[in-house]
Order: structure tokens, then sequence, then C-alpha cells
């Protein structure tokens, strides 16, 4: 059980829970956005986490939005991983997205809880950053569209009170060839050593990554290195690795150089399956 | 806060704290002890159920998030071909997880009642036998699988 009590609410309006944000902050109860809500209700029973008012986002119409057009496709921050996998919509977010825990929790488990998650993982940003996302914000002021990459720096750099309404792309980018591999220590079902992920545009490869660091990133000094053709693979690997943005995280499962070395083999095969189709 | 459920096609009231999970709920307030409290962590998957027809880990759902929806728990089924067939491949052993993996079969079944061997393995990784009785649960979920579509009339 969780151990505290909290008010629940359910606004219908982007609007509506931005208000009620801003009139609970003001009454001291520390609200929480509340998406899929796994992660609050895991860190509450630990104690992890603390609040008397949870905002569920998933009345929100905006937040549930799942649509495909010509130009642009738009996910809305409170679509289920299954939801979004099981749409075929963008197959790199749908496959990525399903390698994060077990299905039945991806049930509950949303797009914009886990890009907001805690963890260091946050797999379901990397096709997002590969794919050049908008997110559209809402906050006081309405509702802003921003770049990922200007939003997203290790974790989504969001002010007091906003949350994410939608994530918007180019609809040219979910029929492009794309990799998406998680590297695990043992079971089917646990955190990554590694995940790539890697998208095959006309311009090259992108790449993305979590699990190595202490968090998800996309390079762009690391991805020119990675598309250096005159170079072969392994010394470009090798360049990139000295380009990593932090330290390459050990912990039980997985030692720093043993992590690096799963690294190096799994992004050796991502560029040997997709160079070919860039 | 009072709360209306509408569980197993009844509509039931509870008077719960907001921050209140939905396996408790269904246990403790309404006496339906079908889902099992496991690992209260989202690992287990021995209190699943469906809401909306999804299976769910009620240990990571708040009770007032299923207001509106149709929830069901393993006493609302009443003889589907998972239990039979559950029953007729020896797929339990302590029974333990039972509840829980017909409850996910059931839903795969109505979901995608075509699965296939991945889509089968990729549902059933969210259940967890402590009595490893995984074979036979396979061929108890590709048996039922392999029989019929779920017609209209069934719970």
């Amino acid at each position: 059980m969780i151990p505290f009590d909290f008010d629940y609410y359910r606004p219908a309006t982007v609007q509506e829970a931005v208000s009620l944000y801003a009139r609970l902050d003001r009454e001291g109860k520390r609200p929480l956005y509340w998406s899929g809500g796994t992660e609050i209700a895991t860190f509450a029973r630990w104690n992890r986490i603390y609040t008397e008012a949870v905002i569920d986002l998933k009345a929100v119409p905006e937040c549930r939005a799942l649509t495909v057009g010509d130009r642009e496709m738009t996910f809305g921050s409170a679509l289920s991983l299954s939801e979004i996998h099981d749409s075929g919509a963008f197959p790199l977010l749908g496959e990525t997205g399903g390698g994060i825990a077990d299905r039945t929790s991806r049930n509950k488990i949303t797009l914009g809880g886990n890009v907001c998650s805690r963890m260091i993982y946050k797999e379901a940003v990397l096709p997002l950053l590969l794919a050049d996302s908008d997110v559209l914000v809402a906050g006081a002021s309405g509702v802003r569209r921003v770049p990922i990459g200007r939003l997203f720096d290790r974790s989504m750099r969001i002010g007091r009170g906003e949350f994410l309404v939608q994530f918007v792309m180019d609809a040219g980018y979910r029929t492009m060839p794309y990799a998406s591999v998680k590297k695990r220590k043992a079971s089917a079902i646990e955190y990554p050593i590694v995940t790539v992920a890697a998208l095959a545009t006309g311009s090259g490869i992108r790449f993305a990554f979590s699990g190595l660091c202490d968090f998800p990133f996309r390079s762009a000094e690391m991805e020119r290195i990675l598309n250096r053709r005159e170079l072969p693979a392994g010394e470009r690997i090798r360049q990139a690795a000295a380009r990593l943005p932090a330290p390459v995280i050990g912990d039980i499962k997985a030692s720093a150089e043993y992590r690096k070395w799963v690294w190096t083999i799994t992004t050796e095969d991502v560029l040997k399956a997709l160079e070919p189709q860039a | 806060m009072k709360l209306e459920l509408n569980v197993n096609g009844e509509v039931r009231h509870a008077d719960v704290r907001p921050a209140e999970l939905l396996l408790d709920v269904l246990r403790e307030n309404f006496g339906l002890t079908g889902a099992k409290p496991g690992c209260r962590n989202g690992d287990c998957g021995a209190c699943t159920v469906t809401v909306d027809g999804w299976p769910m880990k009620s240990c990571l759902m708040l009770a007032v998030e299923a207001a509106g929806k149709a929830v069901q728990t393993v006493e609302g089924l009443g003889g589907t071909p998972e239990q039979t067939a559950f029953v007729e491949k020896f797929a339990f052993q302590c029974g333990y997880c039972t509840p829980g993996f017909i409850m996910n079969v059931h839903a795969l079944r109505r979901i995608h009642p075509q699965a296939d061997e991945a889509a089968v393995r990729d549902w059933l990784q969210s259940n967890i036998c402590r009595c490893s009785g995984y074979e036979e649960i396979r061929e108890a979920v590709e048996c039922v699988l392999r029989s019929r579509p779920p017609a209209d009339n069934e719970p």
C-alpha cells in the first residue's frame, strides 16, 4: 500500500490541469502529474516520493492523441507503450518502447511517464531524439512547441507546473530503416546494460544510447565520427568512445569495461546492418 | 472518497483513500481474493486483472483510476477455455500465480486471437510462476489459442 494520503484529480483539459497544479502548489500540496503512475506508485511505496495531490492526465484528449498524417505524426504523452507498439505507427518507437519492463506493465507505462522517469534509462526518449521530435509542453502561459534537442539534456528540462502534452515529428521517419537493440545481463525483462537505437536517414545514420552513461543521449559529435565511412567501423567506434559525454557506468549488472565492450560490439552490429541502407 | 467500480459486471461501492491500490480494494473491500498480492512491485503478475479488456497489474493501479471502466477478476470468468486448459494441462502447482496467468491469457486471446509464438512469449513474460511450471503453462496457452477465438458472449 501507499503509506500516505493524497487527493486525486482527473482534469479534462490542458488548461484545467495547469490551473489545478498552480492552485495545489500554492496550497503546499506538492502536486505531481500522474500519467501511467507506475513509477510514482512504486516510489511512493518505498517512501522515495511524497505528494498530497496527483493530477491524472489520462482524461486530457490531447495527451491521448495518436495521429499519422502526410507530414507529421503525433503521439500523446499519456499513450501507453503497448498502444504505441500495437499501433505500428512508428516502428522504431514501438519497438524501443516494447523493450521496457514487461508487456502487462507496458499497458500502464506511458510515453510521457517513461521519458520523465527518475530512472536513468528513459529508453522511449531515444527514438524521439533520433526523429528530431518537437515536444508540446503545457504551462501557465499556454502550450509551447520546443525541439526535443533544446528540452532534453540528460532529463526533460521543463518548468515547475509544466507537463508534456505531445511529441510531434516528421512522418517520413516512420518508414526509414532503423535498429533498436537492448542488451541485458540475463533475463528478458530487466534494465539494459546498453540500448542502442539508430535511424538510417538520407544524410547518415543517427544514434542514441541508453544505459551506457547515467542518462540517455544522442551526440552530434559521436554521430559525425560514426558516419565517417572512410574509416573502418572499429576505428570509428573507438574514436566515438573517446567523445562520450560522461563516464561509462559500472554497476552490479556490468562493470564499466564490460558495458563499454557490449556497447562497442552492438554499435558495430548496428553500423553493419544499417550502413548499406543509409 | 466514495468510489464506484464496475467489477465483473456488477456495480460496487467503497469508501476508500484515493491512494488505495486496486489490488487492495478488490481484496479488502470487495472480498475478491483471486488477484494475489505477490511482489506488490509490478514484477510478478500474480495480481493481474483486466481493465477494459487490457491486462493490468492491480498493484500498480490506483482503484480510482479504474472508475468508469470494466474491471474483471478471475472470479468473473466462470469456466472460460483458459481455465479448462490450465486444468487439463496441469498448468499449475501451488496455484498462486494461476489467476494472474489466466487473466493475462484471457486478455491475449481476446485482443490477439491470432497471436504468434513471439507475441505469446512477450505477453507471458509478465507473469512469474514460482513453481516454474512454465512448460505446462505454455501447453495450456497453446491449446487454448489454437482451439477457437473468443465468442462474443464470453465473459
